[in-house]
């Protein structure tokens, strides 16, 4: 609970600015639905044959996990990609169904003998409508309009996948540094979000449905309501109004946390320009998705990683021939591979420390003789990937009595420590490797190729800033694999804040370069 | 010779589904007049009325509204001419009696302190004049004070010509003597042409200047309430022997009778 408190005061600034996007997030999107769903829940609500195909589709689409909604609208031009753009759009598919439903009901619950007074009374269809139908429905729209906002809080969490900011950066984070109170720092005030979006919009909803108001006490609430939608949106924009900026990306697990971080920093130091972070991007995938699309302009890749999960090339072992030819391979598709930064960050299998001791295990062969007796366990990319687990079960001759389990990468360290699994494909960099005392196997076959981390960057990005391709090139060859490690450690048992660890790191090894000389 | 206010010509109506509800059904109702057209559920009596305001046209003969075929009406000015007072009054949930009174002269736009004049002005003449009324709620009211919340309304902008659905049907036995005394009174001032309909035959000759009987979609009887109370075709003799006998007279439709009020809402 201190460590919580301690947090959050140590990152205040950061967390009001995940709080404004977070907030301004769930106002645009449900602003968006309202605007798009009751006229829709009016138009249909008069046409039976539209209404239940209307509500059919748009509870399909509610069922879509959102993480597979940003999966799908990725390659969609204009409304995907990743971003905050790409998140409203899903947020707002979301907040339709409920909007859309209680518009319908609301309209359909009325008593058809108002609704007939009313006709009786020569009224067009339209002041049937204002002055009848509406006023009689808001309370059920209402309701509509709680529900789509209080869902978009939460769904809103998981926008932070693709980059779209908001409190849910600190659940990714600390869901990859495996660490609570980040998670927490996170969780909670989106959580106390939702409560208050909850109970501000229960509000409305009583000032308008409870009938002995006056219509100036409605109006009133309804001016609130708008007035406080308003002032959450221009603010929320005028947060996010960094135009001009360099946009920087990394995955989702620590090592490209802290990569992205180091990236940043030194285009912020020795570019003199201002960065955009979009860290914690859900895969490769993703991420190459959005620096083709433009959405990002810089984040670091392993060679091995785009040769096969981005190119779908023949695997390679020969170090300098793979970055060769993904240099090539992303220069034809705009992009240009940086100087590798010195390491190579190669799938690391993964047994328990004891378990190597005990039965002397050093390489993969010795390990793969076990598997029978074993289960093992691994993260969603490499079942995947081509130079993943099938690949690797064919070259060692894995015979596992069950199929691989697929986990989180970063929780299969854990589950791997807690004996749930016997052998996992980490990362060889990966600090929890020292901290959970795991043994790495030795590739003695050299199945796996190399993945030298380098940045890679929108070639129309570094022609028009200069200065920012020479930033990049500073961290040419700078991080070791022991300092690699060392990154990782600080961030993942020590839980030192990623920023400062990033910043140490810059300061201690990177000189400043000296701007004054020609 | 005037313009009767309301004429049926021969009127034949079906329902979607093929059943007939009027035959080559003539009526015509002079202007001031008030005609009570008493049947059976299912008789076509609120049928009639929905043809006056044009919610429905008729599939043969013509319905004339002061002279003029409803087909040619403009719907929305028709209505605005025809004040229609529903069985269960359908007041507007969301608006005060004010408001309620107030929506077609708003409609009509009429500038506010016309409006507030205008249904302070109604609101004495069905009798809810103390001001504490005005700005009360629909469900804060008792079903006599709706209803004449619901004749205010109907006359807000002192339509011609005035269409009344059962509209006592829902009422104890004591408030609707009230109200037909004061329906005779009010009547008396406005002088409007009505077309009241019931299953009430007590009902029909306590406020009808002449009385309708409306059976398999004609009508077998139209006279003064004394000559069709004295009739001796029978098949209006079978009909008022069916219907819920009451003496005429205020103050004598407490006794006791078939049919109560709330039955006569149910049956409906």
């Amino acid at each position: 609970m201190k460590a919580l408190f301690a947090f959050w005061i140590a990152h205040r600034g950061e967390l009001a600015a995940l709080l404004g996007q977070h907030v301004m997030l769930v106002t645009a999107s449900t602003v968006v639905a309202v605007a798009a769903g009751v006229p829709l829940g009016i138009f249909s609500a008069r046409r039976p044959r539209l209404a239940s195909p209307l509500i059919g589709l748009a509870s399909v689409v509610q069922t879509i996990p959102s993480l597979a909604m940003f999966g799908f609208l990725l390659p969609v031009p204009l409304v995907g990609g990743v971003g905050a753009r790409a998140a409203l759009v899903v947020l707002i598919l979301y907040g339709l169904l409920p909007i859309v439903r209680t518009t319908i009901a609301g309209l359909r619950s009325i008593d058809p003998a108002i609704r007939e007074a009313g006709v009786a009374m020569g009224m067009t269809p339209r002041e049937l409508l204002r002055q009848v139908e509406l006023p009689l429905a808001l309370p059920s729209i209402v309701a509509g309009v709680r529900v789509a906002a209080v869902v978009a809080v939460g769904s809103a969490t998981i926008a932070a996948a693709i980059g779209a900011g908001g409190l849910g950066e600190y659940i990714y984070r600390g869901l990859s540094m495996v660490d609570t109170t980040v998670i927490l720092a996170g969780a909670i005030p989106a959580a106390l979000l939702a409560l208050t979006v909850d109970a501000g919009l229960l509000w409305v909803e009583r000032q308008l449905s409870v009938r002995r108001r006056s219509p100036r006490r409605r109006a009133a609430a309804a001016g609130v309501a708008l007035v406080t939608a308003v002032v959450l949106l221009t603010s929320g924009v005028a947060a996010r109004r960094t135009s001009g900026a360099i946009i920087v990306g990394s995955k989702n697990f620590t090592e490209q946390l802290v990569l992205g971080e180091l990236v940043a920093q030194i285009i912020e130091r020795d570019a003199g320009m201002p960065v955009l972070r979009r860290l914690n991007l859900g895969g490769t995938l993703i991420c190459d998705g959005a620096l083709r699309a433009g959405d990002l302009d810089v984040y670091v890749e392993y060679t091995g990683t785009a040769l096969t999960a981005v190119f779908h090339a023949p695997i390679s072992t020969d170090e300098a021939a793979v970055f060769d030819t993904v240099r090539n391979l992303y220069a034809k598709t705009g992009r240009t591979l940086l100087p590798p930064l010195g390491f190579n960050n190669t799938f690391a299998i993964l047994v328990r420390g004891a378990d190597a001791r005990a039965l002397g295990l050093r390489t993969i062969e010795d390990a793969a003789r076990q598997s029978p007796h074993w289960r093992a366990g691994f993260g969603y990319e490499f079942v995947e990937r081509p130079d993943g687990y099938a690949g690797l079960a064919k070259a060692y001759g894995f015979r596992f009595p069950e199929p691989p389990r697929v986990m989180d990468l970063t929780l299969s360290y854990r589950a791997l420590a807690s004996g749930q699994v016997d052998l996992i494909a980490g990362d060889a960099t990966a600090g929890l490797i020292k901290a959970l005392d795991l043994a790495p196997l030795d590739d003695n076959q050299h199945y796996f190729p190399p993945y030298d981390a380098a940045p890679v960057a929108r070639a129309e990005t570094l022609l028009r800033y200069p200065e920012v391709r020479l930033a990049l090139e500073r961290l040419s060859g700078k991080i070791s694999a022991d300092d690699m490690r060392a990154l990782n450690y600080a961030a993942d048992v020590e839980h030192r804040d990623i920023r400062t660890i990033a910043r140490e790191f810059i300061a201690a090894r990177i000189t400043r370069e000296s701007r004054t000389s020609p | 010779m005037p313009v009767p206010a309301i004429e049926f010509r021969d009127v034949s109506f079906m329902r979607p589904g093929g059943l007939r509800v009027l035959d080559r059904f003539s009526l015509t109702v002079e202007s001031g007049d008030v005609l009570a057209l008493v049947g059976r559920s299912g008789s076509g009596k609120t049928t009639v009325l929905k043809l006056v305001n044009r919610l429905l046209l008729p599939d043969a003969g013509a319905v004339l509204v002061e002279g003029r075929d409803t087909r040619e009406w403009e719907p929305i000015r028709l209505r605005r001419r025809v004040g229609f007072v529903l069985q269960d009054v359908g007041l507007f949930p969301h608006l005060n009696v004010a408001g309620n009174v107030g929506v077609v002269p708003r409609l009509e736009g009429w500038p506010p302190e016309r409006t507030t004049a205008r249904v302070d002005e109604l609101l004495d003449l069905v009798g809810l004049g103390a001001p504490s009324v005005a700005g009360r709620w629909p469900d804060e009211l008792s079903g006599g004070q709706r209803q004449r919340v619901g004749v205010a309304r109907a006359l807000a902008i002192d339509p011609p010509v005035l269409l009344m659905d059962e509209p006592f049907g829902a009422l104890d036995p004591l408030t609707r003597a009230e109200l037909h005394t004061e329906f005779r009174r009010i009547q008396q001032r406005v002088r409007k042409s009505v077309v009241i309909v019931t299953h009430d035959m007590g009902e029909a000759f306590a406020l009808g200047d002449r009385v309708g009987v409306l059976e398999g979609g004609r009508l077998i009887a139209l006279d003064r309430p004394e000559v069709v109370a004295a009739s001796r075709e029978p098949l209006v003799r079978r009909l008022l022997d069916a219907l819920p006998v009451v003496p005429r007279g205020p103050g004598t439709d407490a006794a006791p009778r078939a049919e109560g009020g709330a039955g006569a809402a149910a049956s409906r």
